[in-house]
């Protein structure tokens, strides 16, 4: 159970701090989610019944989850049916042995990917490396963030931490066939992205995929997109692989009529996304010949059995959580030290590695719990009592648990907490000067304990008894 | 076929029956279960004329939309020609495409990435999100038909515009292969912000009928 | 009206003059309150901050003290809403089902001060005079977990003379969340600085809000930078003549 990519990250606040002070990172996060903060209430404001479609993707989900079991043999039967072959990875390392070994008896030693999580998670692409077999990324942003020898700061928008010019820069120097002349014009970028891919679409003859969703009384597989190269990648090579987490199937293809609506306007705003890809195992004459699912675990099963973090596994990747998070807008998505960045990776990360490292650990507590990923998630994860429970789980430092002790202790009867009171009352000026922990003096004055607390005033002036 | 794996890899019969025996024994609850989801969402979200909000919809997306008459379509067709040859998809009805003259049309196996466009027609529409649903039977040719080339003319009869999305779905054989169009190729991918034309084709031209 | 004050350990230690304006507000439209002398604290921090099992025990302790009460306030949104959403909840993980039966019957009993009000006491004025520029910042757990929408708005507009000020980003958090703000302390600030810049922004004097733990964070940083704005808690608005300091 790993992201291999992501071992040894400091914890959050670590990174975080460094985030804060950086003021371009800062600006281009705050103008990238302040637009699509208001498009995304805008696109769920126009339809009436979005709390009803929230109640049953989420009952669906639920019910998915409830019976995994169930509709994975039943994905795999149909699948096999339609001409597919299924494979089954416990972990990063199982998946990414299957998906190698598939590339290496096609003789191929480059492939075309798909922006997947399950593949950024299993961290395929440098296993891939290490077999000497290139993995070439086609969507925009993970193109940007692999030329740019980087790491993904968000789901959907991958090279969001980057803006236009710092795009541009990235092109010029990593892009051979980027013109001389390339601007940072967005539409420029994308020209010059479409250029620099082509040539690859048409020769490629392995391509490596993710899914949205996959449905199991069907055995068909969706993956949602927006540029045309999840298109490219799902028809023109031969052999196509698909890595997808074993929480991603729904039990019908009716289940889609809930999803296709919830999910575009929850992530890009829109309507509808521009392509949506469904196929069912192969198709004689048109698209790949060979087609290989590969159903991950990677910690899923150990999520499922938590009765209070399993909800984590209804998250359909659609990223509006980090978009309206203030914590994401100002620590970046490089500071959840994982491929799944924002209040959801604060809350999926620990669970599917554990809350072993320091980065895990520190995750529950990145967030000031102001409930806004709850308000806008489309399969309704109450994230902040998910992050409660993982903070009960957390290891925490003996200091600190002894200053909770002596807290709870002064709180666990009234005369207790009456002395405290008491006590900081006569010493007024002395807690002024007491160092209080230094995260709070550096930017805030310490309000001074008064000389009289409620209940002595109330003792003084109404106890009638 | 239920992959092998090699030698030295993982042995896929403990994943599956170890992944799968962490999941529980099958029930026999599951369909009750599934039938109690509530689903008390709307099936349409507009009552009125499909045709005029699919126009308007798809126009919003920045894809050229035409409303004609079937007599007056294949004179629409040939004009939104571009330089170039065309693709007609296998099956396309031959009067929509009776003005599209012989030396526009693209020889059988052309390469795709040489020709300027294609025209086909669909499977499905959705009014209310916009979308043109391709399910690559008659008149709708292979995938790659439809995603190399640059210019796609599409039409769109009436009675195949659904008014929503489960409407939409319920017509529809979800085992064929489906591709849902939703205006031309876009990113959001450069500071959240849509751009039109990537990789699939940049211009996307409707004819509803 | 008998109403039972549970003016929250917070308020208690740092902030009793809201829990004196909470008297003064109540007595002053004719209500007799109480406070019961056995009440600490909900358990919110030690929740929050990964100890259930001491937090149980606050649940157990508020329950036994407040059950005898109809009406229950608590001047913090934070506070009424850790009682409704979490104290059953608590004790239900814990297997205390019967705790869990009794929390969950006290839960609709305690209301946040505007709540008791607006939709208890059925009144918007208060007969309340504070002569100041006012601006209200919803605090997270007001906003989305109680809902308390406009309920806090509708006191102010009628309180005599104040100028209620439009806070830009409102709805933002101002970055406290309890040890959030010691844990994540540079994140915390960067929200802070940008909820003081909203509130600068409005020229208002005093920053309004239903918990004092928010106004703490905020205040502070704007007492740092002498921004010229102090805070007040909602009550202390409420319990305004307009003569001399409030409450």
């Amino acid at each position: 159970m790993s992201m291999p990519t992501y071992l040894g990250m400091p914890p959050f606040p670590d990174a975080a701090r460094e985030a804060v002070a950086d003021t371009r990172l800062r600006r281009n996060l705050a103008r990238a989610t302040g637009t699509i903060r208001e498009r995304r209430a805008a696109a769920v404001a126009e339809l009436a019944d979005w709390d009803e479609l929230r109640e049953c993707a989420k009952q669906i989900k639920d019910h998915t989850l409830g019976h995994l079991g169930h509709y994975l043999r039943m994905l795999e039967e149909r699948v096999t049916a339609a001409g597919g072959v299924v494979h089954w990875a416990r972990d990063a390392a199982e998946a990414n042995a299957i998906v190698t070994r598939l590339v290496r008896e096609t003789g191929e030693t480059e492939v075309v990917k798909v922006k997947s999580m399950a593949t950024q998670e299993i961290g395929l692409n440098e296993a891939l490396a290490e077999a000497g077999i290139a993995a070439v990324e086609t969507d925009l942003a993970e193109l940007i963030v692999q030329l740019g020898d980087d790491r993904p700061s968000h789901l959907l928008v991958p090279a969001i931490h980057r803006n236009r010019a710092e795009i541009r820069e990235i092109f010029r120097r990593a892009m051979p066939s980027a013109p001389a002349d390339l601007t940072d014009d967005p539409a420029a970028l994308a020209e010059a992205a479409r250029r620099h891919l082509r040539a690859r679409f048409l020769a490629a003859r392995v391509a490596v995929s993710g899914a949205n969703f996959a449905v199991a009384e069907t055995g068909t597989v969706l993956v949602v997109e927006s540029e045309g190269n999840g298109r490219m990648c799902l028809t023109l090579p031969e052999t196509l692989i698909t890595v997808m987490g074993i929480e991603k199937v729904l039990p019908t293809a009716r289940d889609l009529e809930v999803f296709l609506q919830v999910l575009p306007r929850s992530s890009t705003a829109e309507r509808m996304n521009p392509y949506t890809s469904a196929w069912t195992g192969v198709t004689p004459g048109d698209g790949p010949r060979a087609f290989h699912l590969v159903l991950l675990d990677n910690g899923r099963t150990a999520t499922l059995a938590d009765a209070v973090g399993r909800q984590a596994l209804r998250c359909i990747r659609c990223s509006a959580c980090l978009n309206v998070c203030p914590v994401y807008a100002r620590a970046g998505g490089h500071a959840y030290g994982s491929p799944y960045p924002g209040p959801i990776g604060a809350i999926l990360s620990p669970q599917l590695r554990g809350l072993g490292s320091d980065v895990d650990a520190s995750l529950p507590f990145a967030s000031s719990l102001c409930g806004a990923c709850y308000e806008v998630c489309p399969v309704a994860i109450d994230i902040p009592e998910v992050l409660v429970h993982l903070r009960g789980k957390a290891p925490k430092k003996p200091s600190e648990r002894l200053a909770m002790g002596l807290a709870g202790a002064a709180l666990a009867s009234p005369r207790r907490l009456a002395a405290a009171q008491f006590a900081a009352g006569r010493s007024r000026r002395a807690v002024r000067r007491l160092r209080a922990p230094r995260a709070w003096t550096d930017t805030r004055d310490v309000p001074v304990p008064p000389a009289q607390s409620f209940r002595a005033w109330w003792k003084a002036n109404r106890d009638r008894t | 076929m239920t992959g092998p794996d090699a030698p030295g890899g993982p042995d896929p019969a403990t994943a599956r029956d170890d992944i799968l025996g962490r999941l529980g024994a099958p029930d026999d609850s599951v369909a009750e279960a599934y039938g109690a989801i509530r689903r008390e969402y709307l099936r349409r979200h507009s009552e009125g004329d499909v045709r005029a909000l699919f126009a308007e919809r798809v126009a919003h997306y920045r894809a050229v939309v035409h409303t004609v008459t079937e007599a007056r379509l294949p004179g629409a067709l040939a004009a939104a020609l571009r330089p170039g040859a065309y693709v007609l998809a296998p099956g396309l009805p031959a009067a929509w495409a009776a003005a599209i003259p012989p030396d526009r049309r693209a020889a059988d196996g052309a390469e795709l990435d040489a020709v300027a466009g294609v025209v086909t027609g669909c499977a499905a529409a959705i009014a209310e999100t916009g979308t043109i649903v391709l399910d690559h039977g008659a008149g709708q040719g292979r995938r790659a038909l439809t995603l190399v080339p640059d210019h796609h003319l599409v039409v769109v009869p009436a009675d195949r515009i659904a008014a929503d999305v489960p409407e939409a779905l319920a017509r529809l054989d979800v085992t064929r292969p489906l591709t849902f169009v939703s205006g031309p190729s876009a990113t959001s991918d450069i500071e959240l912000t849509r751009v039109e034309g990537v990789h699939g084709p940049r211009s996307l031209e409707v004819f509803v009928l | 009206m008998k109403i039972a004050l549970f003016v929250t350990c917070v308020n208690d230690t740092l902030f009793p003059e809201t829990g004196r304006a909470v008297v003064t507000v109540l007595e002053r439209l004719g209500h007799e309150v109480v406070f019961p002398a056995g009440q600490t604290c909900c358990g919110q921090m030690h929740l929050n901050s990964g100890y259930p099992e001491r937090a149980l025990a606050m649940v157990s302790a508020f329950t036994g003290v407040f059950e005898p009460y109809d009406v229950i306030v608590a001047p913090s949104g934070s506070c009424a809403a850790t009682v409704r959403e979490w104290h059953a909840r608590l004790a239900a993980r814990a297997g205390r089902d019967d705790l869990a039966a009794r929390a969950a019957e006290l839960a609709p009993r305690v209301h946040e001060l505007s709540e008791l009000l607006v939709d208890v006491l059925g009144v918007t004025d208060v007969g309340a005079a504070f002569p100041h520029r006012v601006a209200y910042h919803p605090t997270c757990h007001s906003l989305r977990t109680l809902r308390l929408g406009d309920r806090p708005l509708r006191l102010l507009r009628e309180v005599r003379g104040l100028d209620l000020a439009d806070l830009p980003d409102a709805s933002e958090c101002c970055g406290f969340g309890g040890t959030f703000a010691l844990k994540n302390g540079d994140v915390s600030a960067a929200m802070c600085a940008d909820k003081v810049a909203a509130v600068k922004s409005t020229g208002a004097e005093v920053l309004c809000a239903a918990d004092n733990s928010c106004l703490m964070h905020v205040g502070g940083a704007l007492a740092r930078q002498r921004a010229g704005v102090r805070v007040a808690h909602l009550a202390e608005i409420l319990a305004g003549t307009g003569e001399g300091s409030p409450a």
